[in-house]
């Protein structure tokens, strides 16, 4: 044991000798490794960033929060099926909270009527078209977790009266607004004057797809008074407790049945959307990507794997003599097997080091320049590119090191 | 005038031979060339004794390298016994050997064969690496056998900055540092001018008289009658094997 130490000892020392003395070849060899190992890690970042920005835009959907619609997320085969369900009303949301009151214990905490349709919010010469515009109650406030930059959202008394008060996302105050604050100014919504009273702070875009900061929210009796409520609803449905997402959801389909008046044995006409459900749908997408961009950039870390197999051939060669001397002088198979493997592998472990560097630096510089781009940077991601070195150095150098530590002790010390 | 590489004979004194180490007995060794089969050896018996000084002589193809790469347990016999120490080498796998060649064989070669970016010491120092010894043991024992060799003051000179004479004693110090059972010398001079390849045999008649025993490989005469013992090869065969007088 003691013995294998020092011969360990020994081939990190000659490995580093080797190193130093072929400075450029070594360098020249490091560098498929670096490319090798910034084209990994930077796929790791870019994984790691889309992983993150999913289960961001996920949480603000709100992992406590049941949706009930007419269409499920997703894709969906029997189209008429779908769209020949009743319609899914406002006031649907007053019965089942009547309904989660009478329950006792009820999983449920409130539900939320959501209408929406697109319009334009103007004030002065500044309009945005294409604003998501929501009709909602007070109780909204109770289902989000974003933070108001100004104001507050309306209350009781303003929603049941249909006052003609708006909340803002935080993009279309920008726009209409620029730097000054809109608290108390009054915007065209559509063509209907609202008083601004609060503005959502910041919360980004779901998936890249639909930013959550370009909306406004209106009472929902001032919303149906001057949109049509015809085309329906959504209900958001706060459940007590998240790790009882299953018991809830069931709860849930008994009282929206009980609303919707549907008949024991009748199909449910409506559909519970979760957040969790929809992860599980995008999860194979994500997992696609990551394994395909894996794959790509893992072929250019082969290619420096080979640059390394073929450098161990060349001073496997280079020091057949040397072999030859070593094993006269008592070096086991596994000595010299060892020192081979230690030298690939410190060179793989220098480029390694060296591309982490880089990339973290280009990570940086993104991050910095380039904010939409999600990259993250983690310890995780050193070990696992320290580790991907090491194995790239031994798999990369065993033939070669192999072979060395097979050479027949004659013929490598008459080798010239 | 060139110095005579032949020895003094008279006065010099002969040890009396200890217990036997090397048993070679009917050994043959044969090589596959292409269709043809070589007999490098064909049924060698020898025996050496510890405190021997031997040489092994013969004109190139006599089969004198095979017969070195046997004694130095770097090949195996095709055909026959050879017995190191009572231990039987002829059936030994790579590692095996690799180990008898650590403690019982110190090599000199005729290019030295040192490793040229290590110091004289670490060159040394290499065997003691390899028979697990601690590093400090190592650091020990290798200036030990570099003062023994006259090199005491060169302990940290790489090999390119000292003579071919210096290079050849780093590689006896290096032979010597694991006290060896024999120490096995090819061509010893053959690299060197002939004063300093008077200086080597004279350093290995000291060895000789310090107890240790060697095995000398060579062409030349006047190297072989340094030992106290020539064996001669002729065609695989041996022709002779007698005391030098």
């Amino acid at each position: 044991m003691t013995r294998l130490i020092y011969e360990l000892t020994e081939s990190f020392r000659i490995a580093f000798a080797q190193i130093r003395a072929n400075k450029l070849r070594s360098i020249l060899t490091a560098l498929g490794v670096i490319i090798g190992i910034v084209a990994v890690t930077l796929m790791g970042t870019a994984i790691r960033g889309i992983d993150t920005g999913f289960n961001k835009s996920l949480a603000m959907l709100g992992d406590d929060v049941l949706y009930v619609q007419k269409w499920p997320w997703g894709p969906v085969e029997d189209f008429w099926n779908y769209s020949n369900r009743p319609a899914i009303m406002p006031d649907q949301a007053d019965k089942l909270n009547r309904i989660i009151e009478q329950t006792p214990n009820s999983l449920l905490e409130v539900a939320v009527p959501v209408s929406s349709r697109s319009t334009s919010v103007k004030y002065g010469e500044n309009k945005v078209s294409g604003v998501f515009t929501i009709g909602t109650t007070a109780d909204y406030g109770r289902l989000i977790s974003a933070d108001f930059s100004e104001g507050r959202l309306f209350n009781e008394t303003e929603a049941n009266g249909g006052r003609p008060v708006c909340v803002l996302g935080f993009d279309v105050a920008e726009a209409v607004f620029q730097s000054r604050s809109p608290l108390g100014a009054t915007v065209l919504v559509g063509s209907h004057p609202f008083t601004v009273i609060g503005v959502v702070a910041k919360q980004g875009s779901f998936l890249g797809l639909f930013s959550f900061d370009n909306q406004v929210i209106l009472p929902l009796e001032a919303f149906r008074k001057y949109f049509s409520v015809r085309r329906g609803a959504e209900l958001r449905v706060k459940i007590t407790d998240k790790t009882r997402v299953v018991d809830a959801r069931e709860e849930l389909i008994g009282a929206v049945r009980r609303v919707r008046g549907q008949l024991p044995g009748e199909r449910d006409n409506f559909n519970i959307n979760e957040q969790g459900a929809f992860k599980a749908q995008l999860d194979p997408i994500k997992q696609g990507i990551a394994l395909v961009g894996l794959f790509i950039t893992g072929l250019s870390l082969f290619v420096g794997a080979i640059g390394i197999m073929n450098i161990t051939f060349v001073s496997v060669k280079e020091r057949t003599k040397e072999i030859g001397t070593r094993k006269a002088l008592g070096a086991r198979r596994r000595t010299i097997l060892l020192q081979f493997l230690i030298e690939a592998v410190s060179i793989c472990l220098i480029g390694g080091i060296a591309g982490l560097a880089l990339t973290y630096a280009l990570v940086q510089v993104v991050s910095v320049t380039l904010p939409a781009i999600p990259v993250e940077f983690s310890v995780g991601l050193v070990f696992i590119s320290m580790a991907v070195s090491i194995v790239t150095g031994i798999v990369s150098g065993f033939a070669p090191a192999w072979g060395a530590s097979r050479l027949d002790p004659v013929v490598a010390l008459r080798y010239e | 005038m060139t110095p005579s590489l032949a020895p003094e004979l008279a006065g010099r004194i002969t040890r009396p031979a200890g217990p036997l180490v090397i048993d070679i007995a009917g050994v043959t060794k044969l090589y596959q060339m292409g269709e043809e089969t070589i007999h490098a050896l064909r049924g060698v018996s020898v025996k050496i004794h510890r405190n021997e000084y031997l040489a092994v002589m013969g004109p190139s193809g006599s089969g004198k390298s095979t017969l070195m790469n046997m004694l130095g347990c770097l090949d195996t016999p095709s055909e026959g016994r050879y017995e190191f120490t009572s231990k039987n080498v002829a059936t030994m796998v790579d590692d095996e050997l690799a180990d008898i060649r650590n403690r019982e064989i110190g090599f000199v070669f005729q290019t030295f064969n040192l490793l040229p970016r290590s110091t004289a010491l670490a060159n040394v120092e290499l065997p003691l690496i390899y028979a697990g010894y601690s590093p400090a043991e190592r650091k020990t024992k290798a200036i030990q056998a570099m003062q023994n060799v006259g090199l005491g003051d060169r302990l940290h000179h790489r090999p390119n900055e000292l003579s071919g004479g210096q290079r050849q004693r780093v590689a006896i110090a290096r032979a010597l540092v694991n006290s060896p059972s024999i120490i096995l010398a090819d061509e010893p001079t053959g690299n060197l001018d002939s004063k300093t390849g008077v200086e080597i045999m004279a350093l290995f008649e000291q060895l000789y008289a310090q107890g240790n025993t060697l095995i000398v490989v060579t062409h030349e005469e006047d190297i072989a009658r340094h030992a106290r013992r020539i064996v001669r090869l002729r065609d695989g065969l041996i022709e002779s094997d007698g005391p030098v007088g």
